[in-house]
């Protein structure tokens, strides 16, 4: 989407620098490192079991990494605790969506819009959270005036769930967002409703971390796309580029047909 | 309003289920709020006004005996309160008697040591004692389940091993001869004041953002966290809440009973509060109460049977959990909001 080029010039937001974890004798992330300029949207793919949503859990410090360093605008952030983190402005979804589910949809945001972050960066003064939760939803394709943000979210289609989630970072107002497998079990329709809220974000300057088994409409909207196999960055770069490297399609060998 | 139920025998239950349908006043108090006549407004009113009235009335109609019943029952109903919002924000505990254990003796020390009034000596002790088993649980807050549970199961037994072993605090004798309050009826007031504020209190705190948080942890402490909340610190939170209460509680039994001893710790307290809430329904802080004014006095009827009191008294809490699983106030409250018929499934093909 946005000019590579241009993207040269941005700061770097995050810097993840030789990370590493093991589960018992499984390697699952071996020393991964890659940066990540602002406003940037990268993309990390691979094969099932290739350590992406470790990584994620080791960036928003839900896991804590054996090596390695993770530095957000210049802090060093490994081994914080997760709300310290989303506290910076590191949002994620999860991969299992679970909200609230005796909750009407807006009401689940409530919680992201109770955090210390929201209340400094209005300034105490945040005005009535069902009103802002709703105004967030609207932004995140909940058709006003139509009783969906009202039901209980656990009566809720998958898709609208998917935006409730990708609603919660919005509410946290974060700047990095890390979304894991949005995408996932997405209608085509679905996905043309929710690809230009990604693309939306872009233009507001966010960045974003897309963790993607759908490689088809990830390519489309992702500046730059690392390649995760067995825990290892085996690959990194535009999306074209990176899909005509050996070793990425060797990876993917056998498994590239089924996607998209 | 009549529900039309056909007769389940005669008419050949082929294919049907329950229908269950919102009354319209219940749809126009809730969302709409319009009510529009004073028999909507005493629709809304009275469910409320039924403890308040009954707590207000009851000590002053009822014979001694009663009233002592009565009062037990109260300290049960906040007991059960407590452990319900505990639960509620994911924290399983099976150690109410350590709450209150500590409330009684924070009491009982400051009344016979340092001969501290009764209306500074409760107030001392729910604080202190809220304060107490909060920094005595912090440690166990990040585990969850029956590991929490288990760690609340085990204090309060040791304590009371410790009084026993050490004789510090009068040791098995406990401390005798302490402040009584200056009439029955300031007895009875106060702890009925304490059930409904904490009833109320609690609703109201539960359907709050904050509660929502709270609720928030139990059912999804990822998705919390990464907010931007910090979970532990909430939950330290509401262990003081509903730890602070329990030692109320026990703060206030000690005055009453003149005396503050090992029993304090005693298992009923940490047992007879999950019974109450379960039997009650959970979730709901009323159902608490009322489960806490059927349960103390059912135990008080079944003492004139003698030696199969404890026999009757714990079948009829199967029969209760049995026919009941969800609780006898989320009973009642679906029969009071909803009418049911029974209507016919038409085959699907």
């Amino acid at each position: 989407m946005a000019d590579n080029q241009q993207n040269r010039e941005k700061p770097i937001l995050l810097r993840v620098d030789g990370l590493s974890k093991s589960f018992g004798g499984v390697h699952a992330v071996v020393g991964v490192s890659f940066e990540l300029r602002r406003n940037e949207l990268l993309g990390i793919i691979g094969p099932n079991g290739s350590g992406k949503t470790t990584l994620v859990n080791l960036i928003t410090g839900f896991l804590r990494p054996d090596a390695g360093r993770v530095i957000y605008g210049g802090r060093d952030i490994t081994g914080w605790m997760p709300y310290r983190i989303a506290r910076l402005g590191i949002a994620r979804t999860f991969q299992m969506v679970k909200p609230f589910p005796a909750l009407p949809a807006f009401k689940n945001l409530v919680i992201p819009l109770f955090s210390p972050r929201v209340k400094s960066l209005a300034g105490g003064r945040y005005g009535d959270r069902d009103s802002v939760a709703k105004d967030l939803l609207e932004d995140v394709g909940f058709e006003r005036e139509s009783s969906v943000t009202y039901k209980a979210a656990g009566s809720l289609p998958h898709g609208y769930l998917k935006r409730l989630e990708l609603a919660k970072c919005l509410a946290l107002r974060a700047d990095l967002i890390i979304l894991d497998e949005l995408f996932s079990g997405l209608s085509i329709a679905e996905l043309a409703g929710i690809v230009p809220i990604i693309e939306k974000l872009m233009v507001e300057g966010k960045t974003v971390i897309m963790i993607e088994h759908r490689l088809r409409e990830l390519f489309r909207i992702a500046d730059r796309v690392v390649v995760l196999n067995f825990g290892r960055a085996i690959a990194e770069g535009k999306p074209a580029e990176v899909m005509e490297k050996d070793e990425v399609k060797k990876a993917y060998l056998g498994s590239e047909e089924e996607e998209g | 309003m009549q529900q039309t139920m056909p007769t389940a025998a005669g008419a050949a239950p082929a294919r049907r289920r329950k229908e269950r349908i919102d009354r319209g006043i219940k749809a126009r108090s809730d969302d709409v709020f319009a009510l529009t006549s004073y028999r909507e407004m005493l629709y809304v009113a009275i469910p409320p006004a039924i403890p308040v009235v009954l707590l207000l009335v009851l000590p002053l109609i009822l014979p001694i005996y009663w009233q002592k019943v009565l009062l037990s029952a109260a300290v049960f109903a906040v007991l059960a309160m407590s452990w319900d919002f505990l639960a509620s924000v994911g924290m399983v505990s099976l150690g109410q008697a350590l709450f209150f254990g500590v409330g009684a003796y924070v009491a009982g020390i400051l009344d016979h040591y340092l001969g501290l009034p009764v209306w500074l000596s409760i107030p001392l002790g729910t604080l202190f004692g809220g304060l107490i088993c909060t920094v005595l649980l912090l440690p166990v807050l990040r585990l969850r389940g029956i590991y929490f549970a288990m760690v609340t199961l085990v204090l309060p037994l040791m304590f009371e091993r410790i009084i026993e072993a050490t004789g510090l605090l009068g040791g098995t004798e406990g401390l005798t001869g302490l402040t009584s309050f200056p009439n029955p009826w300031i007895e009875l007031y106060l702890i009925g004041t304490v059930v409904l504020l904490t009833l109320f209190g609690f609703r109201r705190l539960m359907t709050s953002d904050y509660g929502l948080v709270l609720k928030g942890i139990r059912d999804n402490d990822r998705s919390v966290m990464s907010a931007g909340l910090n979970i532990y610190w909430y939950k330290a939170q509401a262990l003081f809440i509903g730890g602070a209460i329990c030692a109320f509680c026990g703060a206030y039994m000690t005055h009453v009973q003149m005396f503050v001893g090992m029993p304090a710790f005693a298992l009923d307290y940490s047992i007879l509060p999950i019974a109450t809430a379960v039997v009650g329904g959970m979730g709901t802080f009323a159902g608490s109460v009322l489960g806490a004014f059927l349960l103390v006095p059912l135990s008080e009827f079944l003492r004139g049977v003698g030696g199969w009191r404890t026999v009757l008294y714990a079948l009829s809490l199967v029969g209760f959990i049995v026919l009941l699983p969800e609780g006898i106030f989320h009973y009642v409250r679906r029969k009071y909001h909803q009418f049911e018929r029974w209507v016919g499934v038409e085959a699907s093909s």
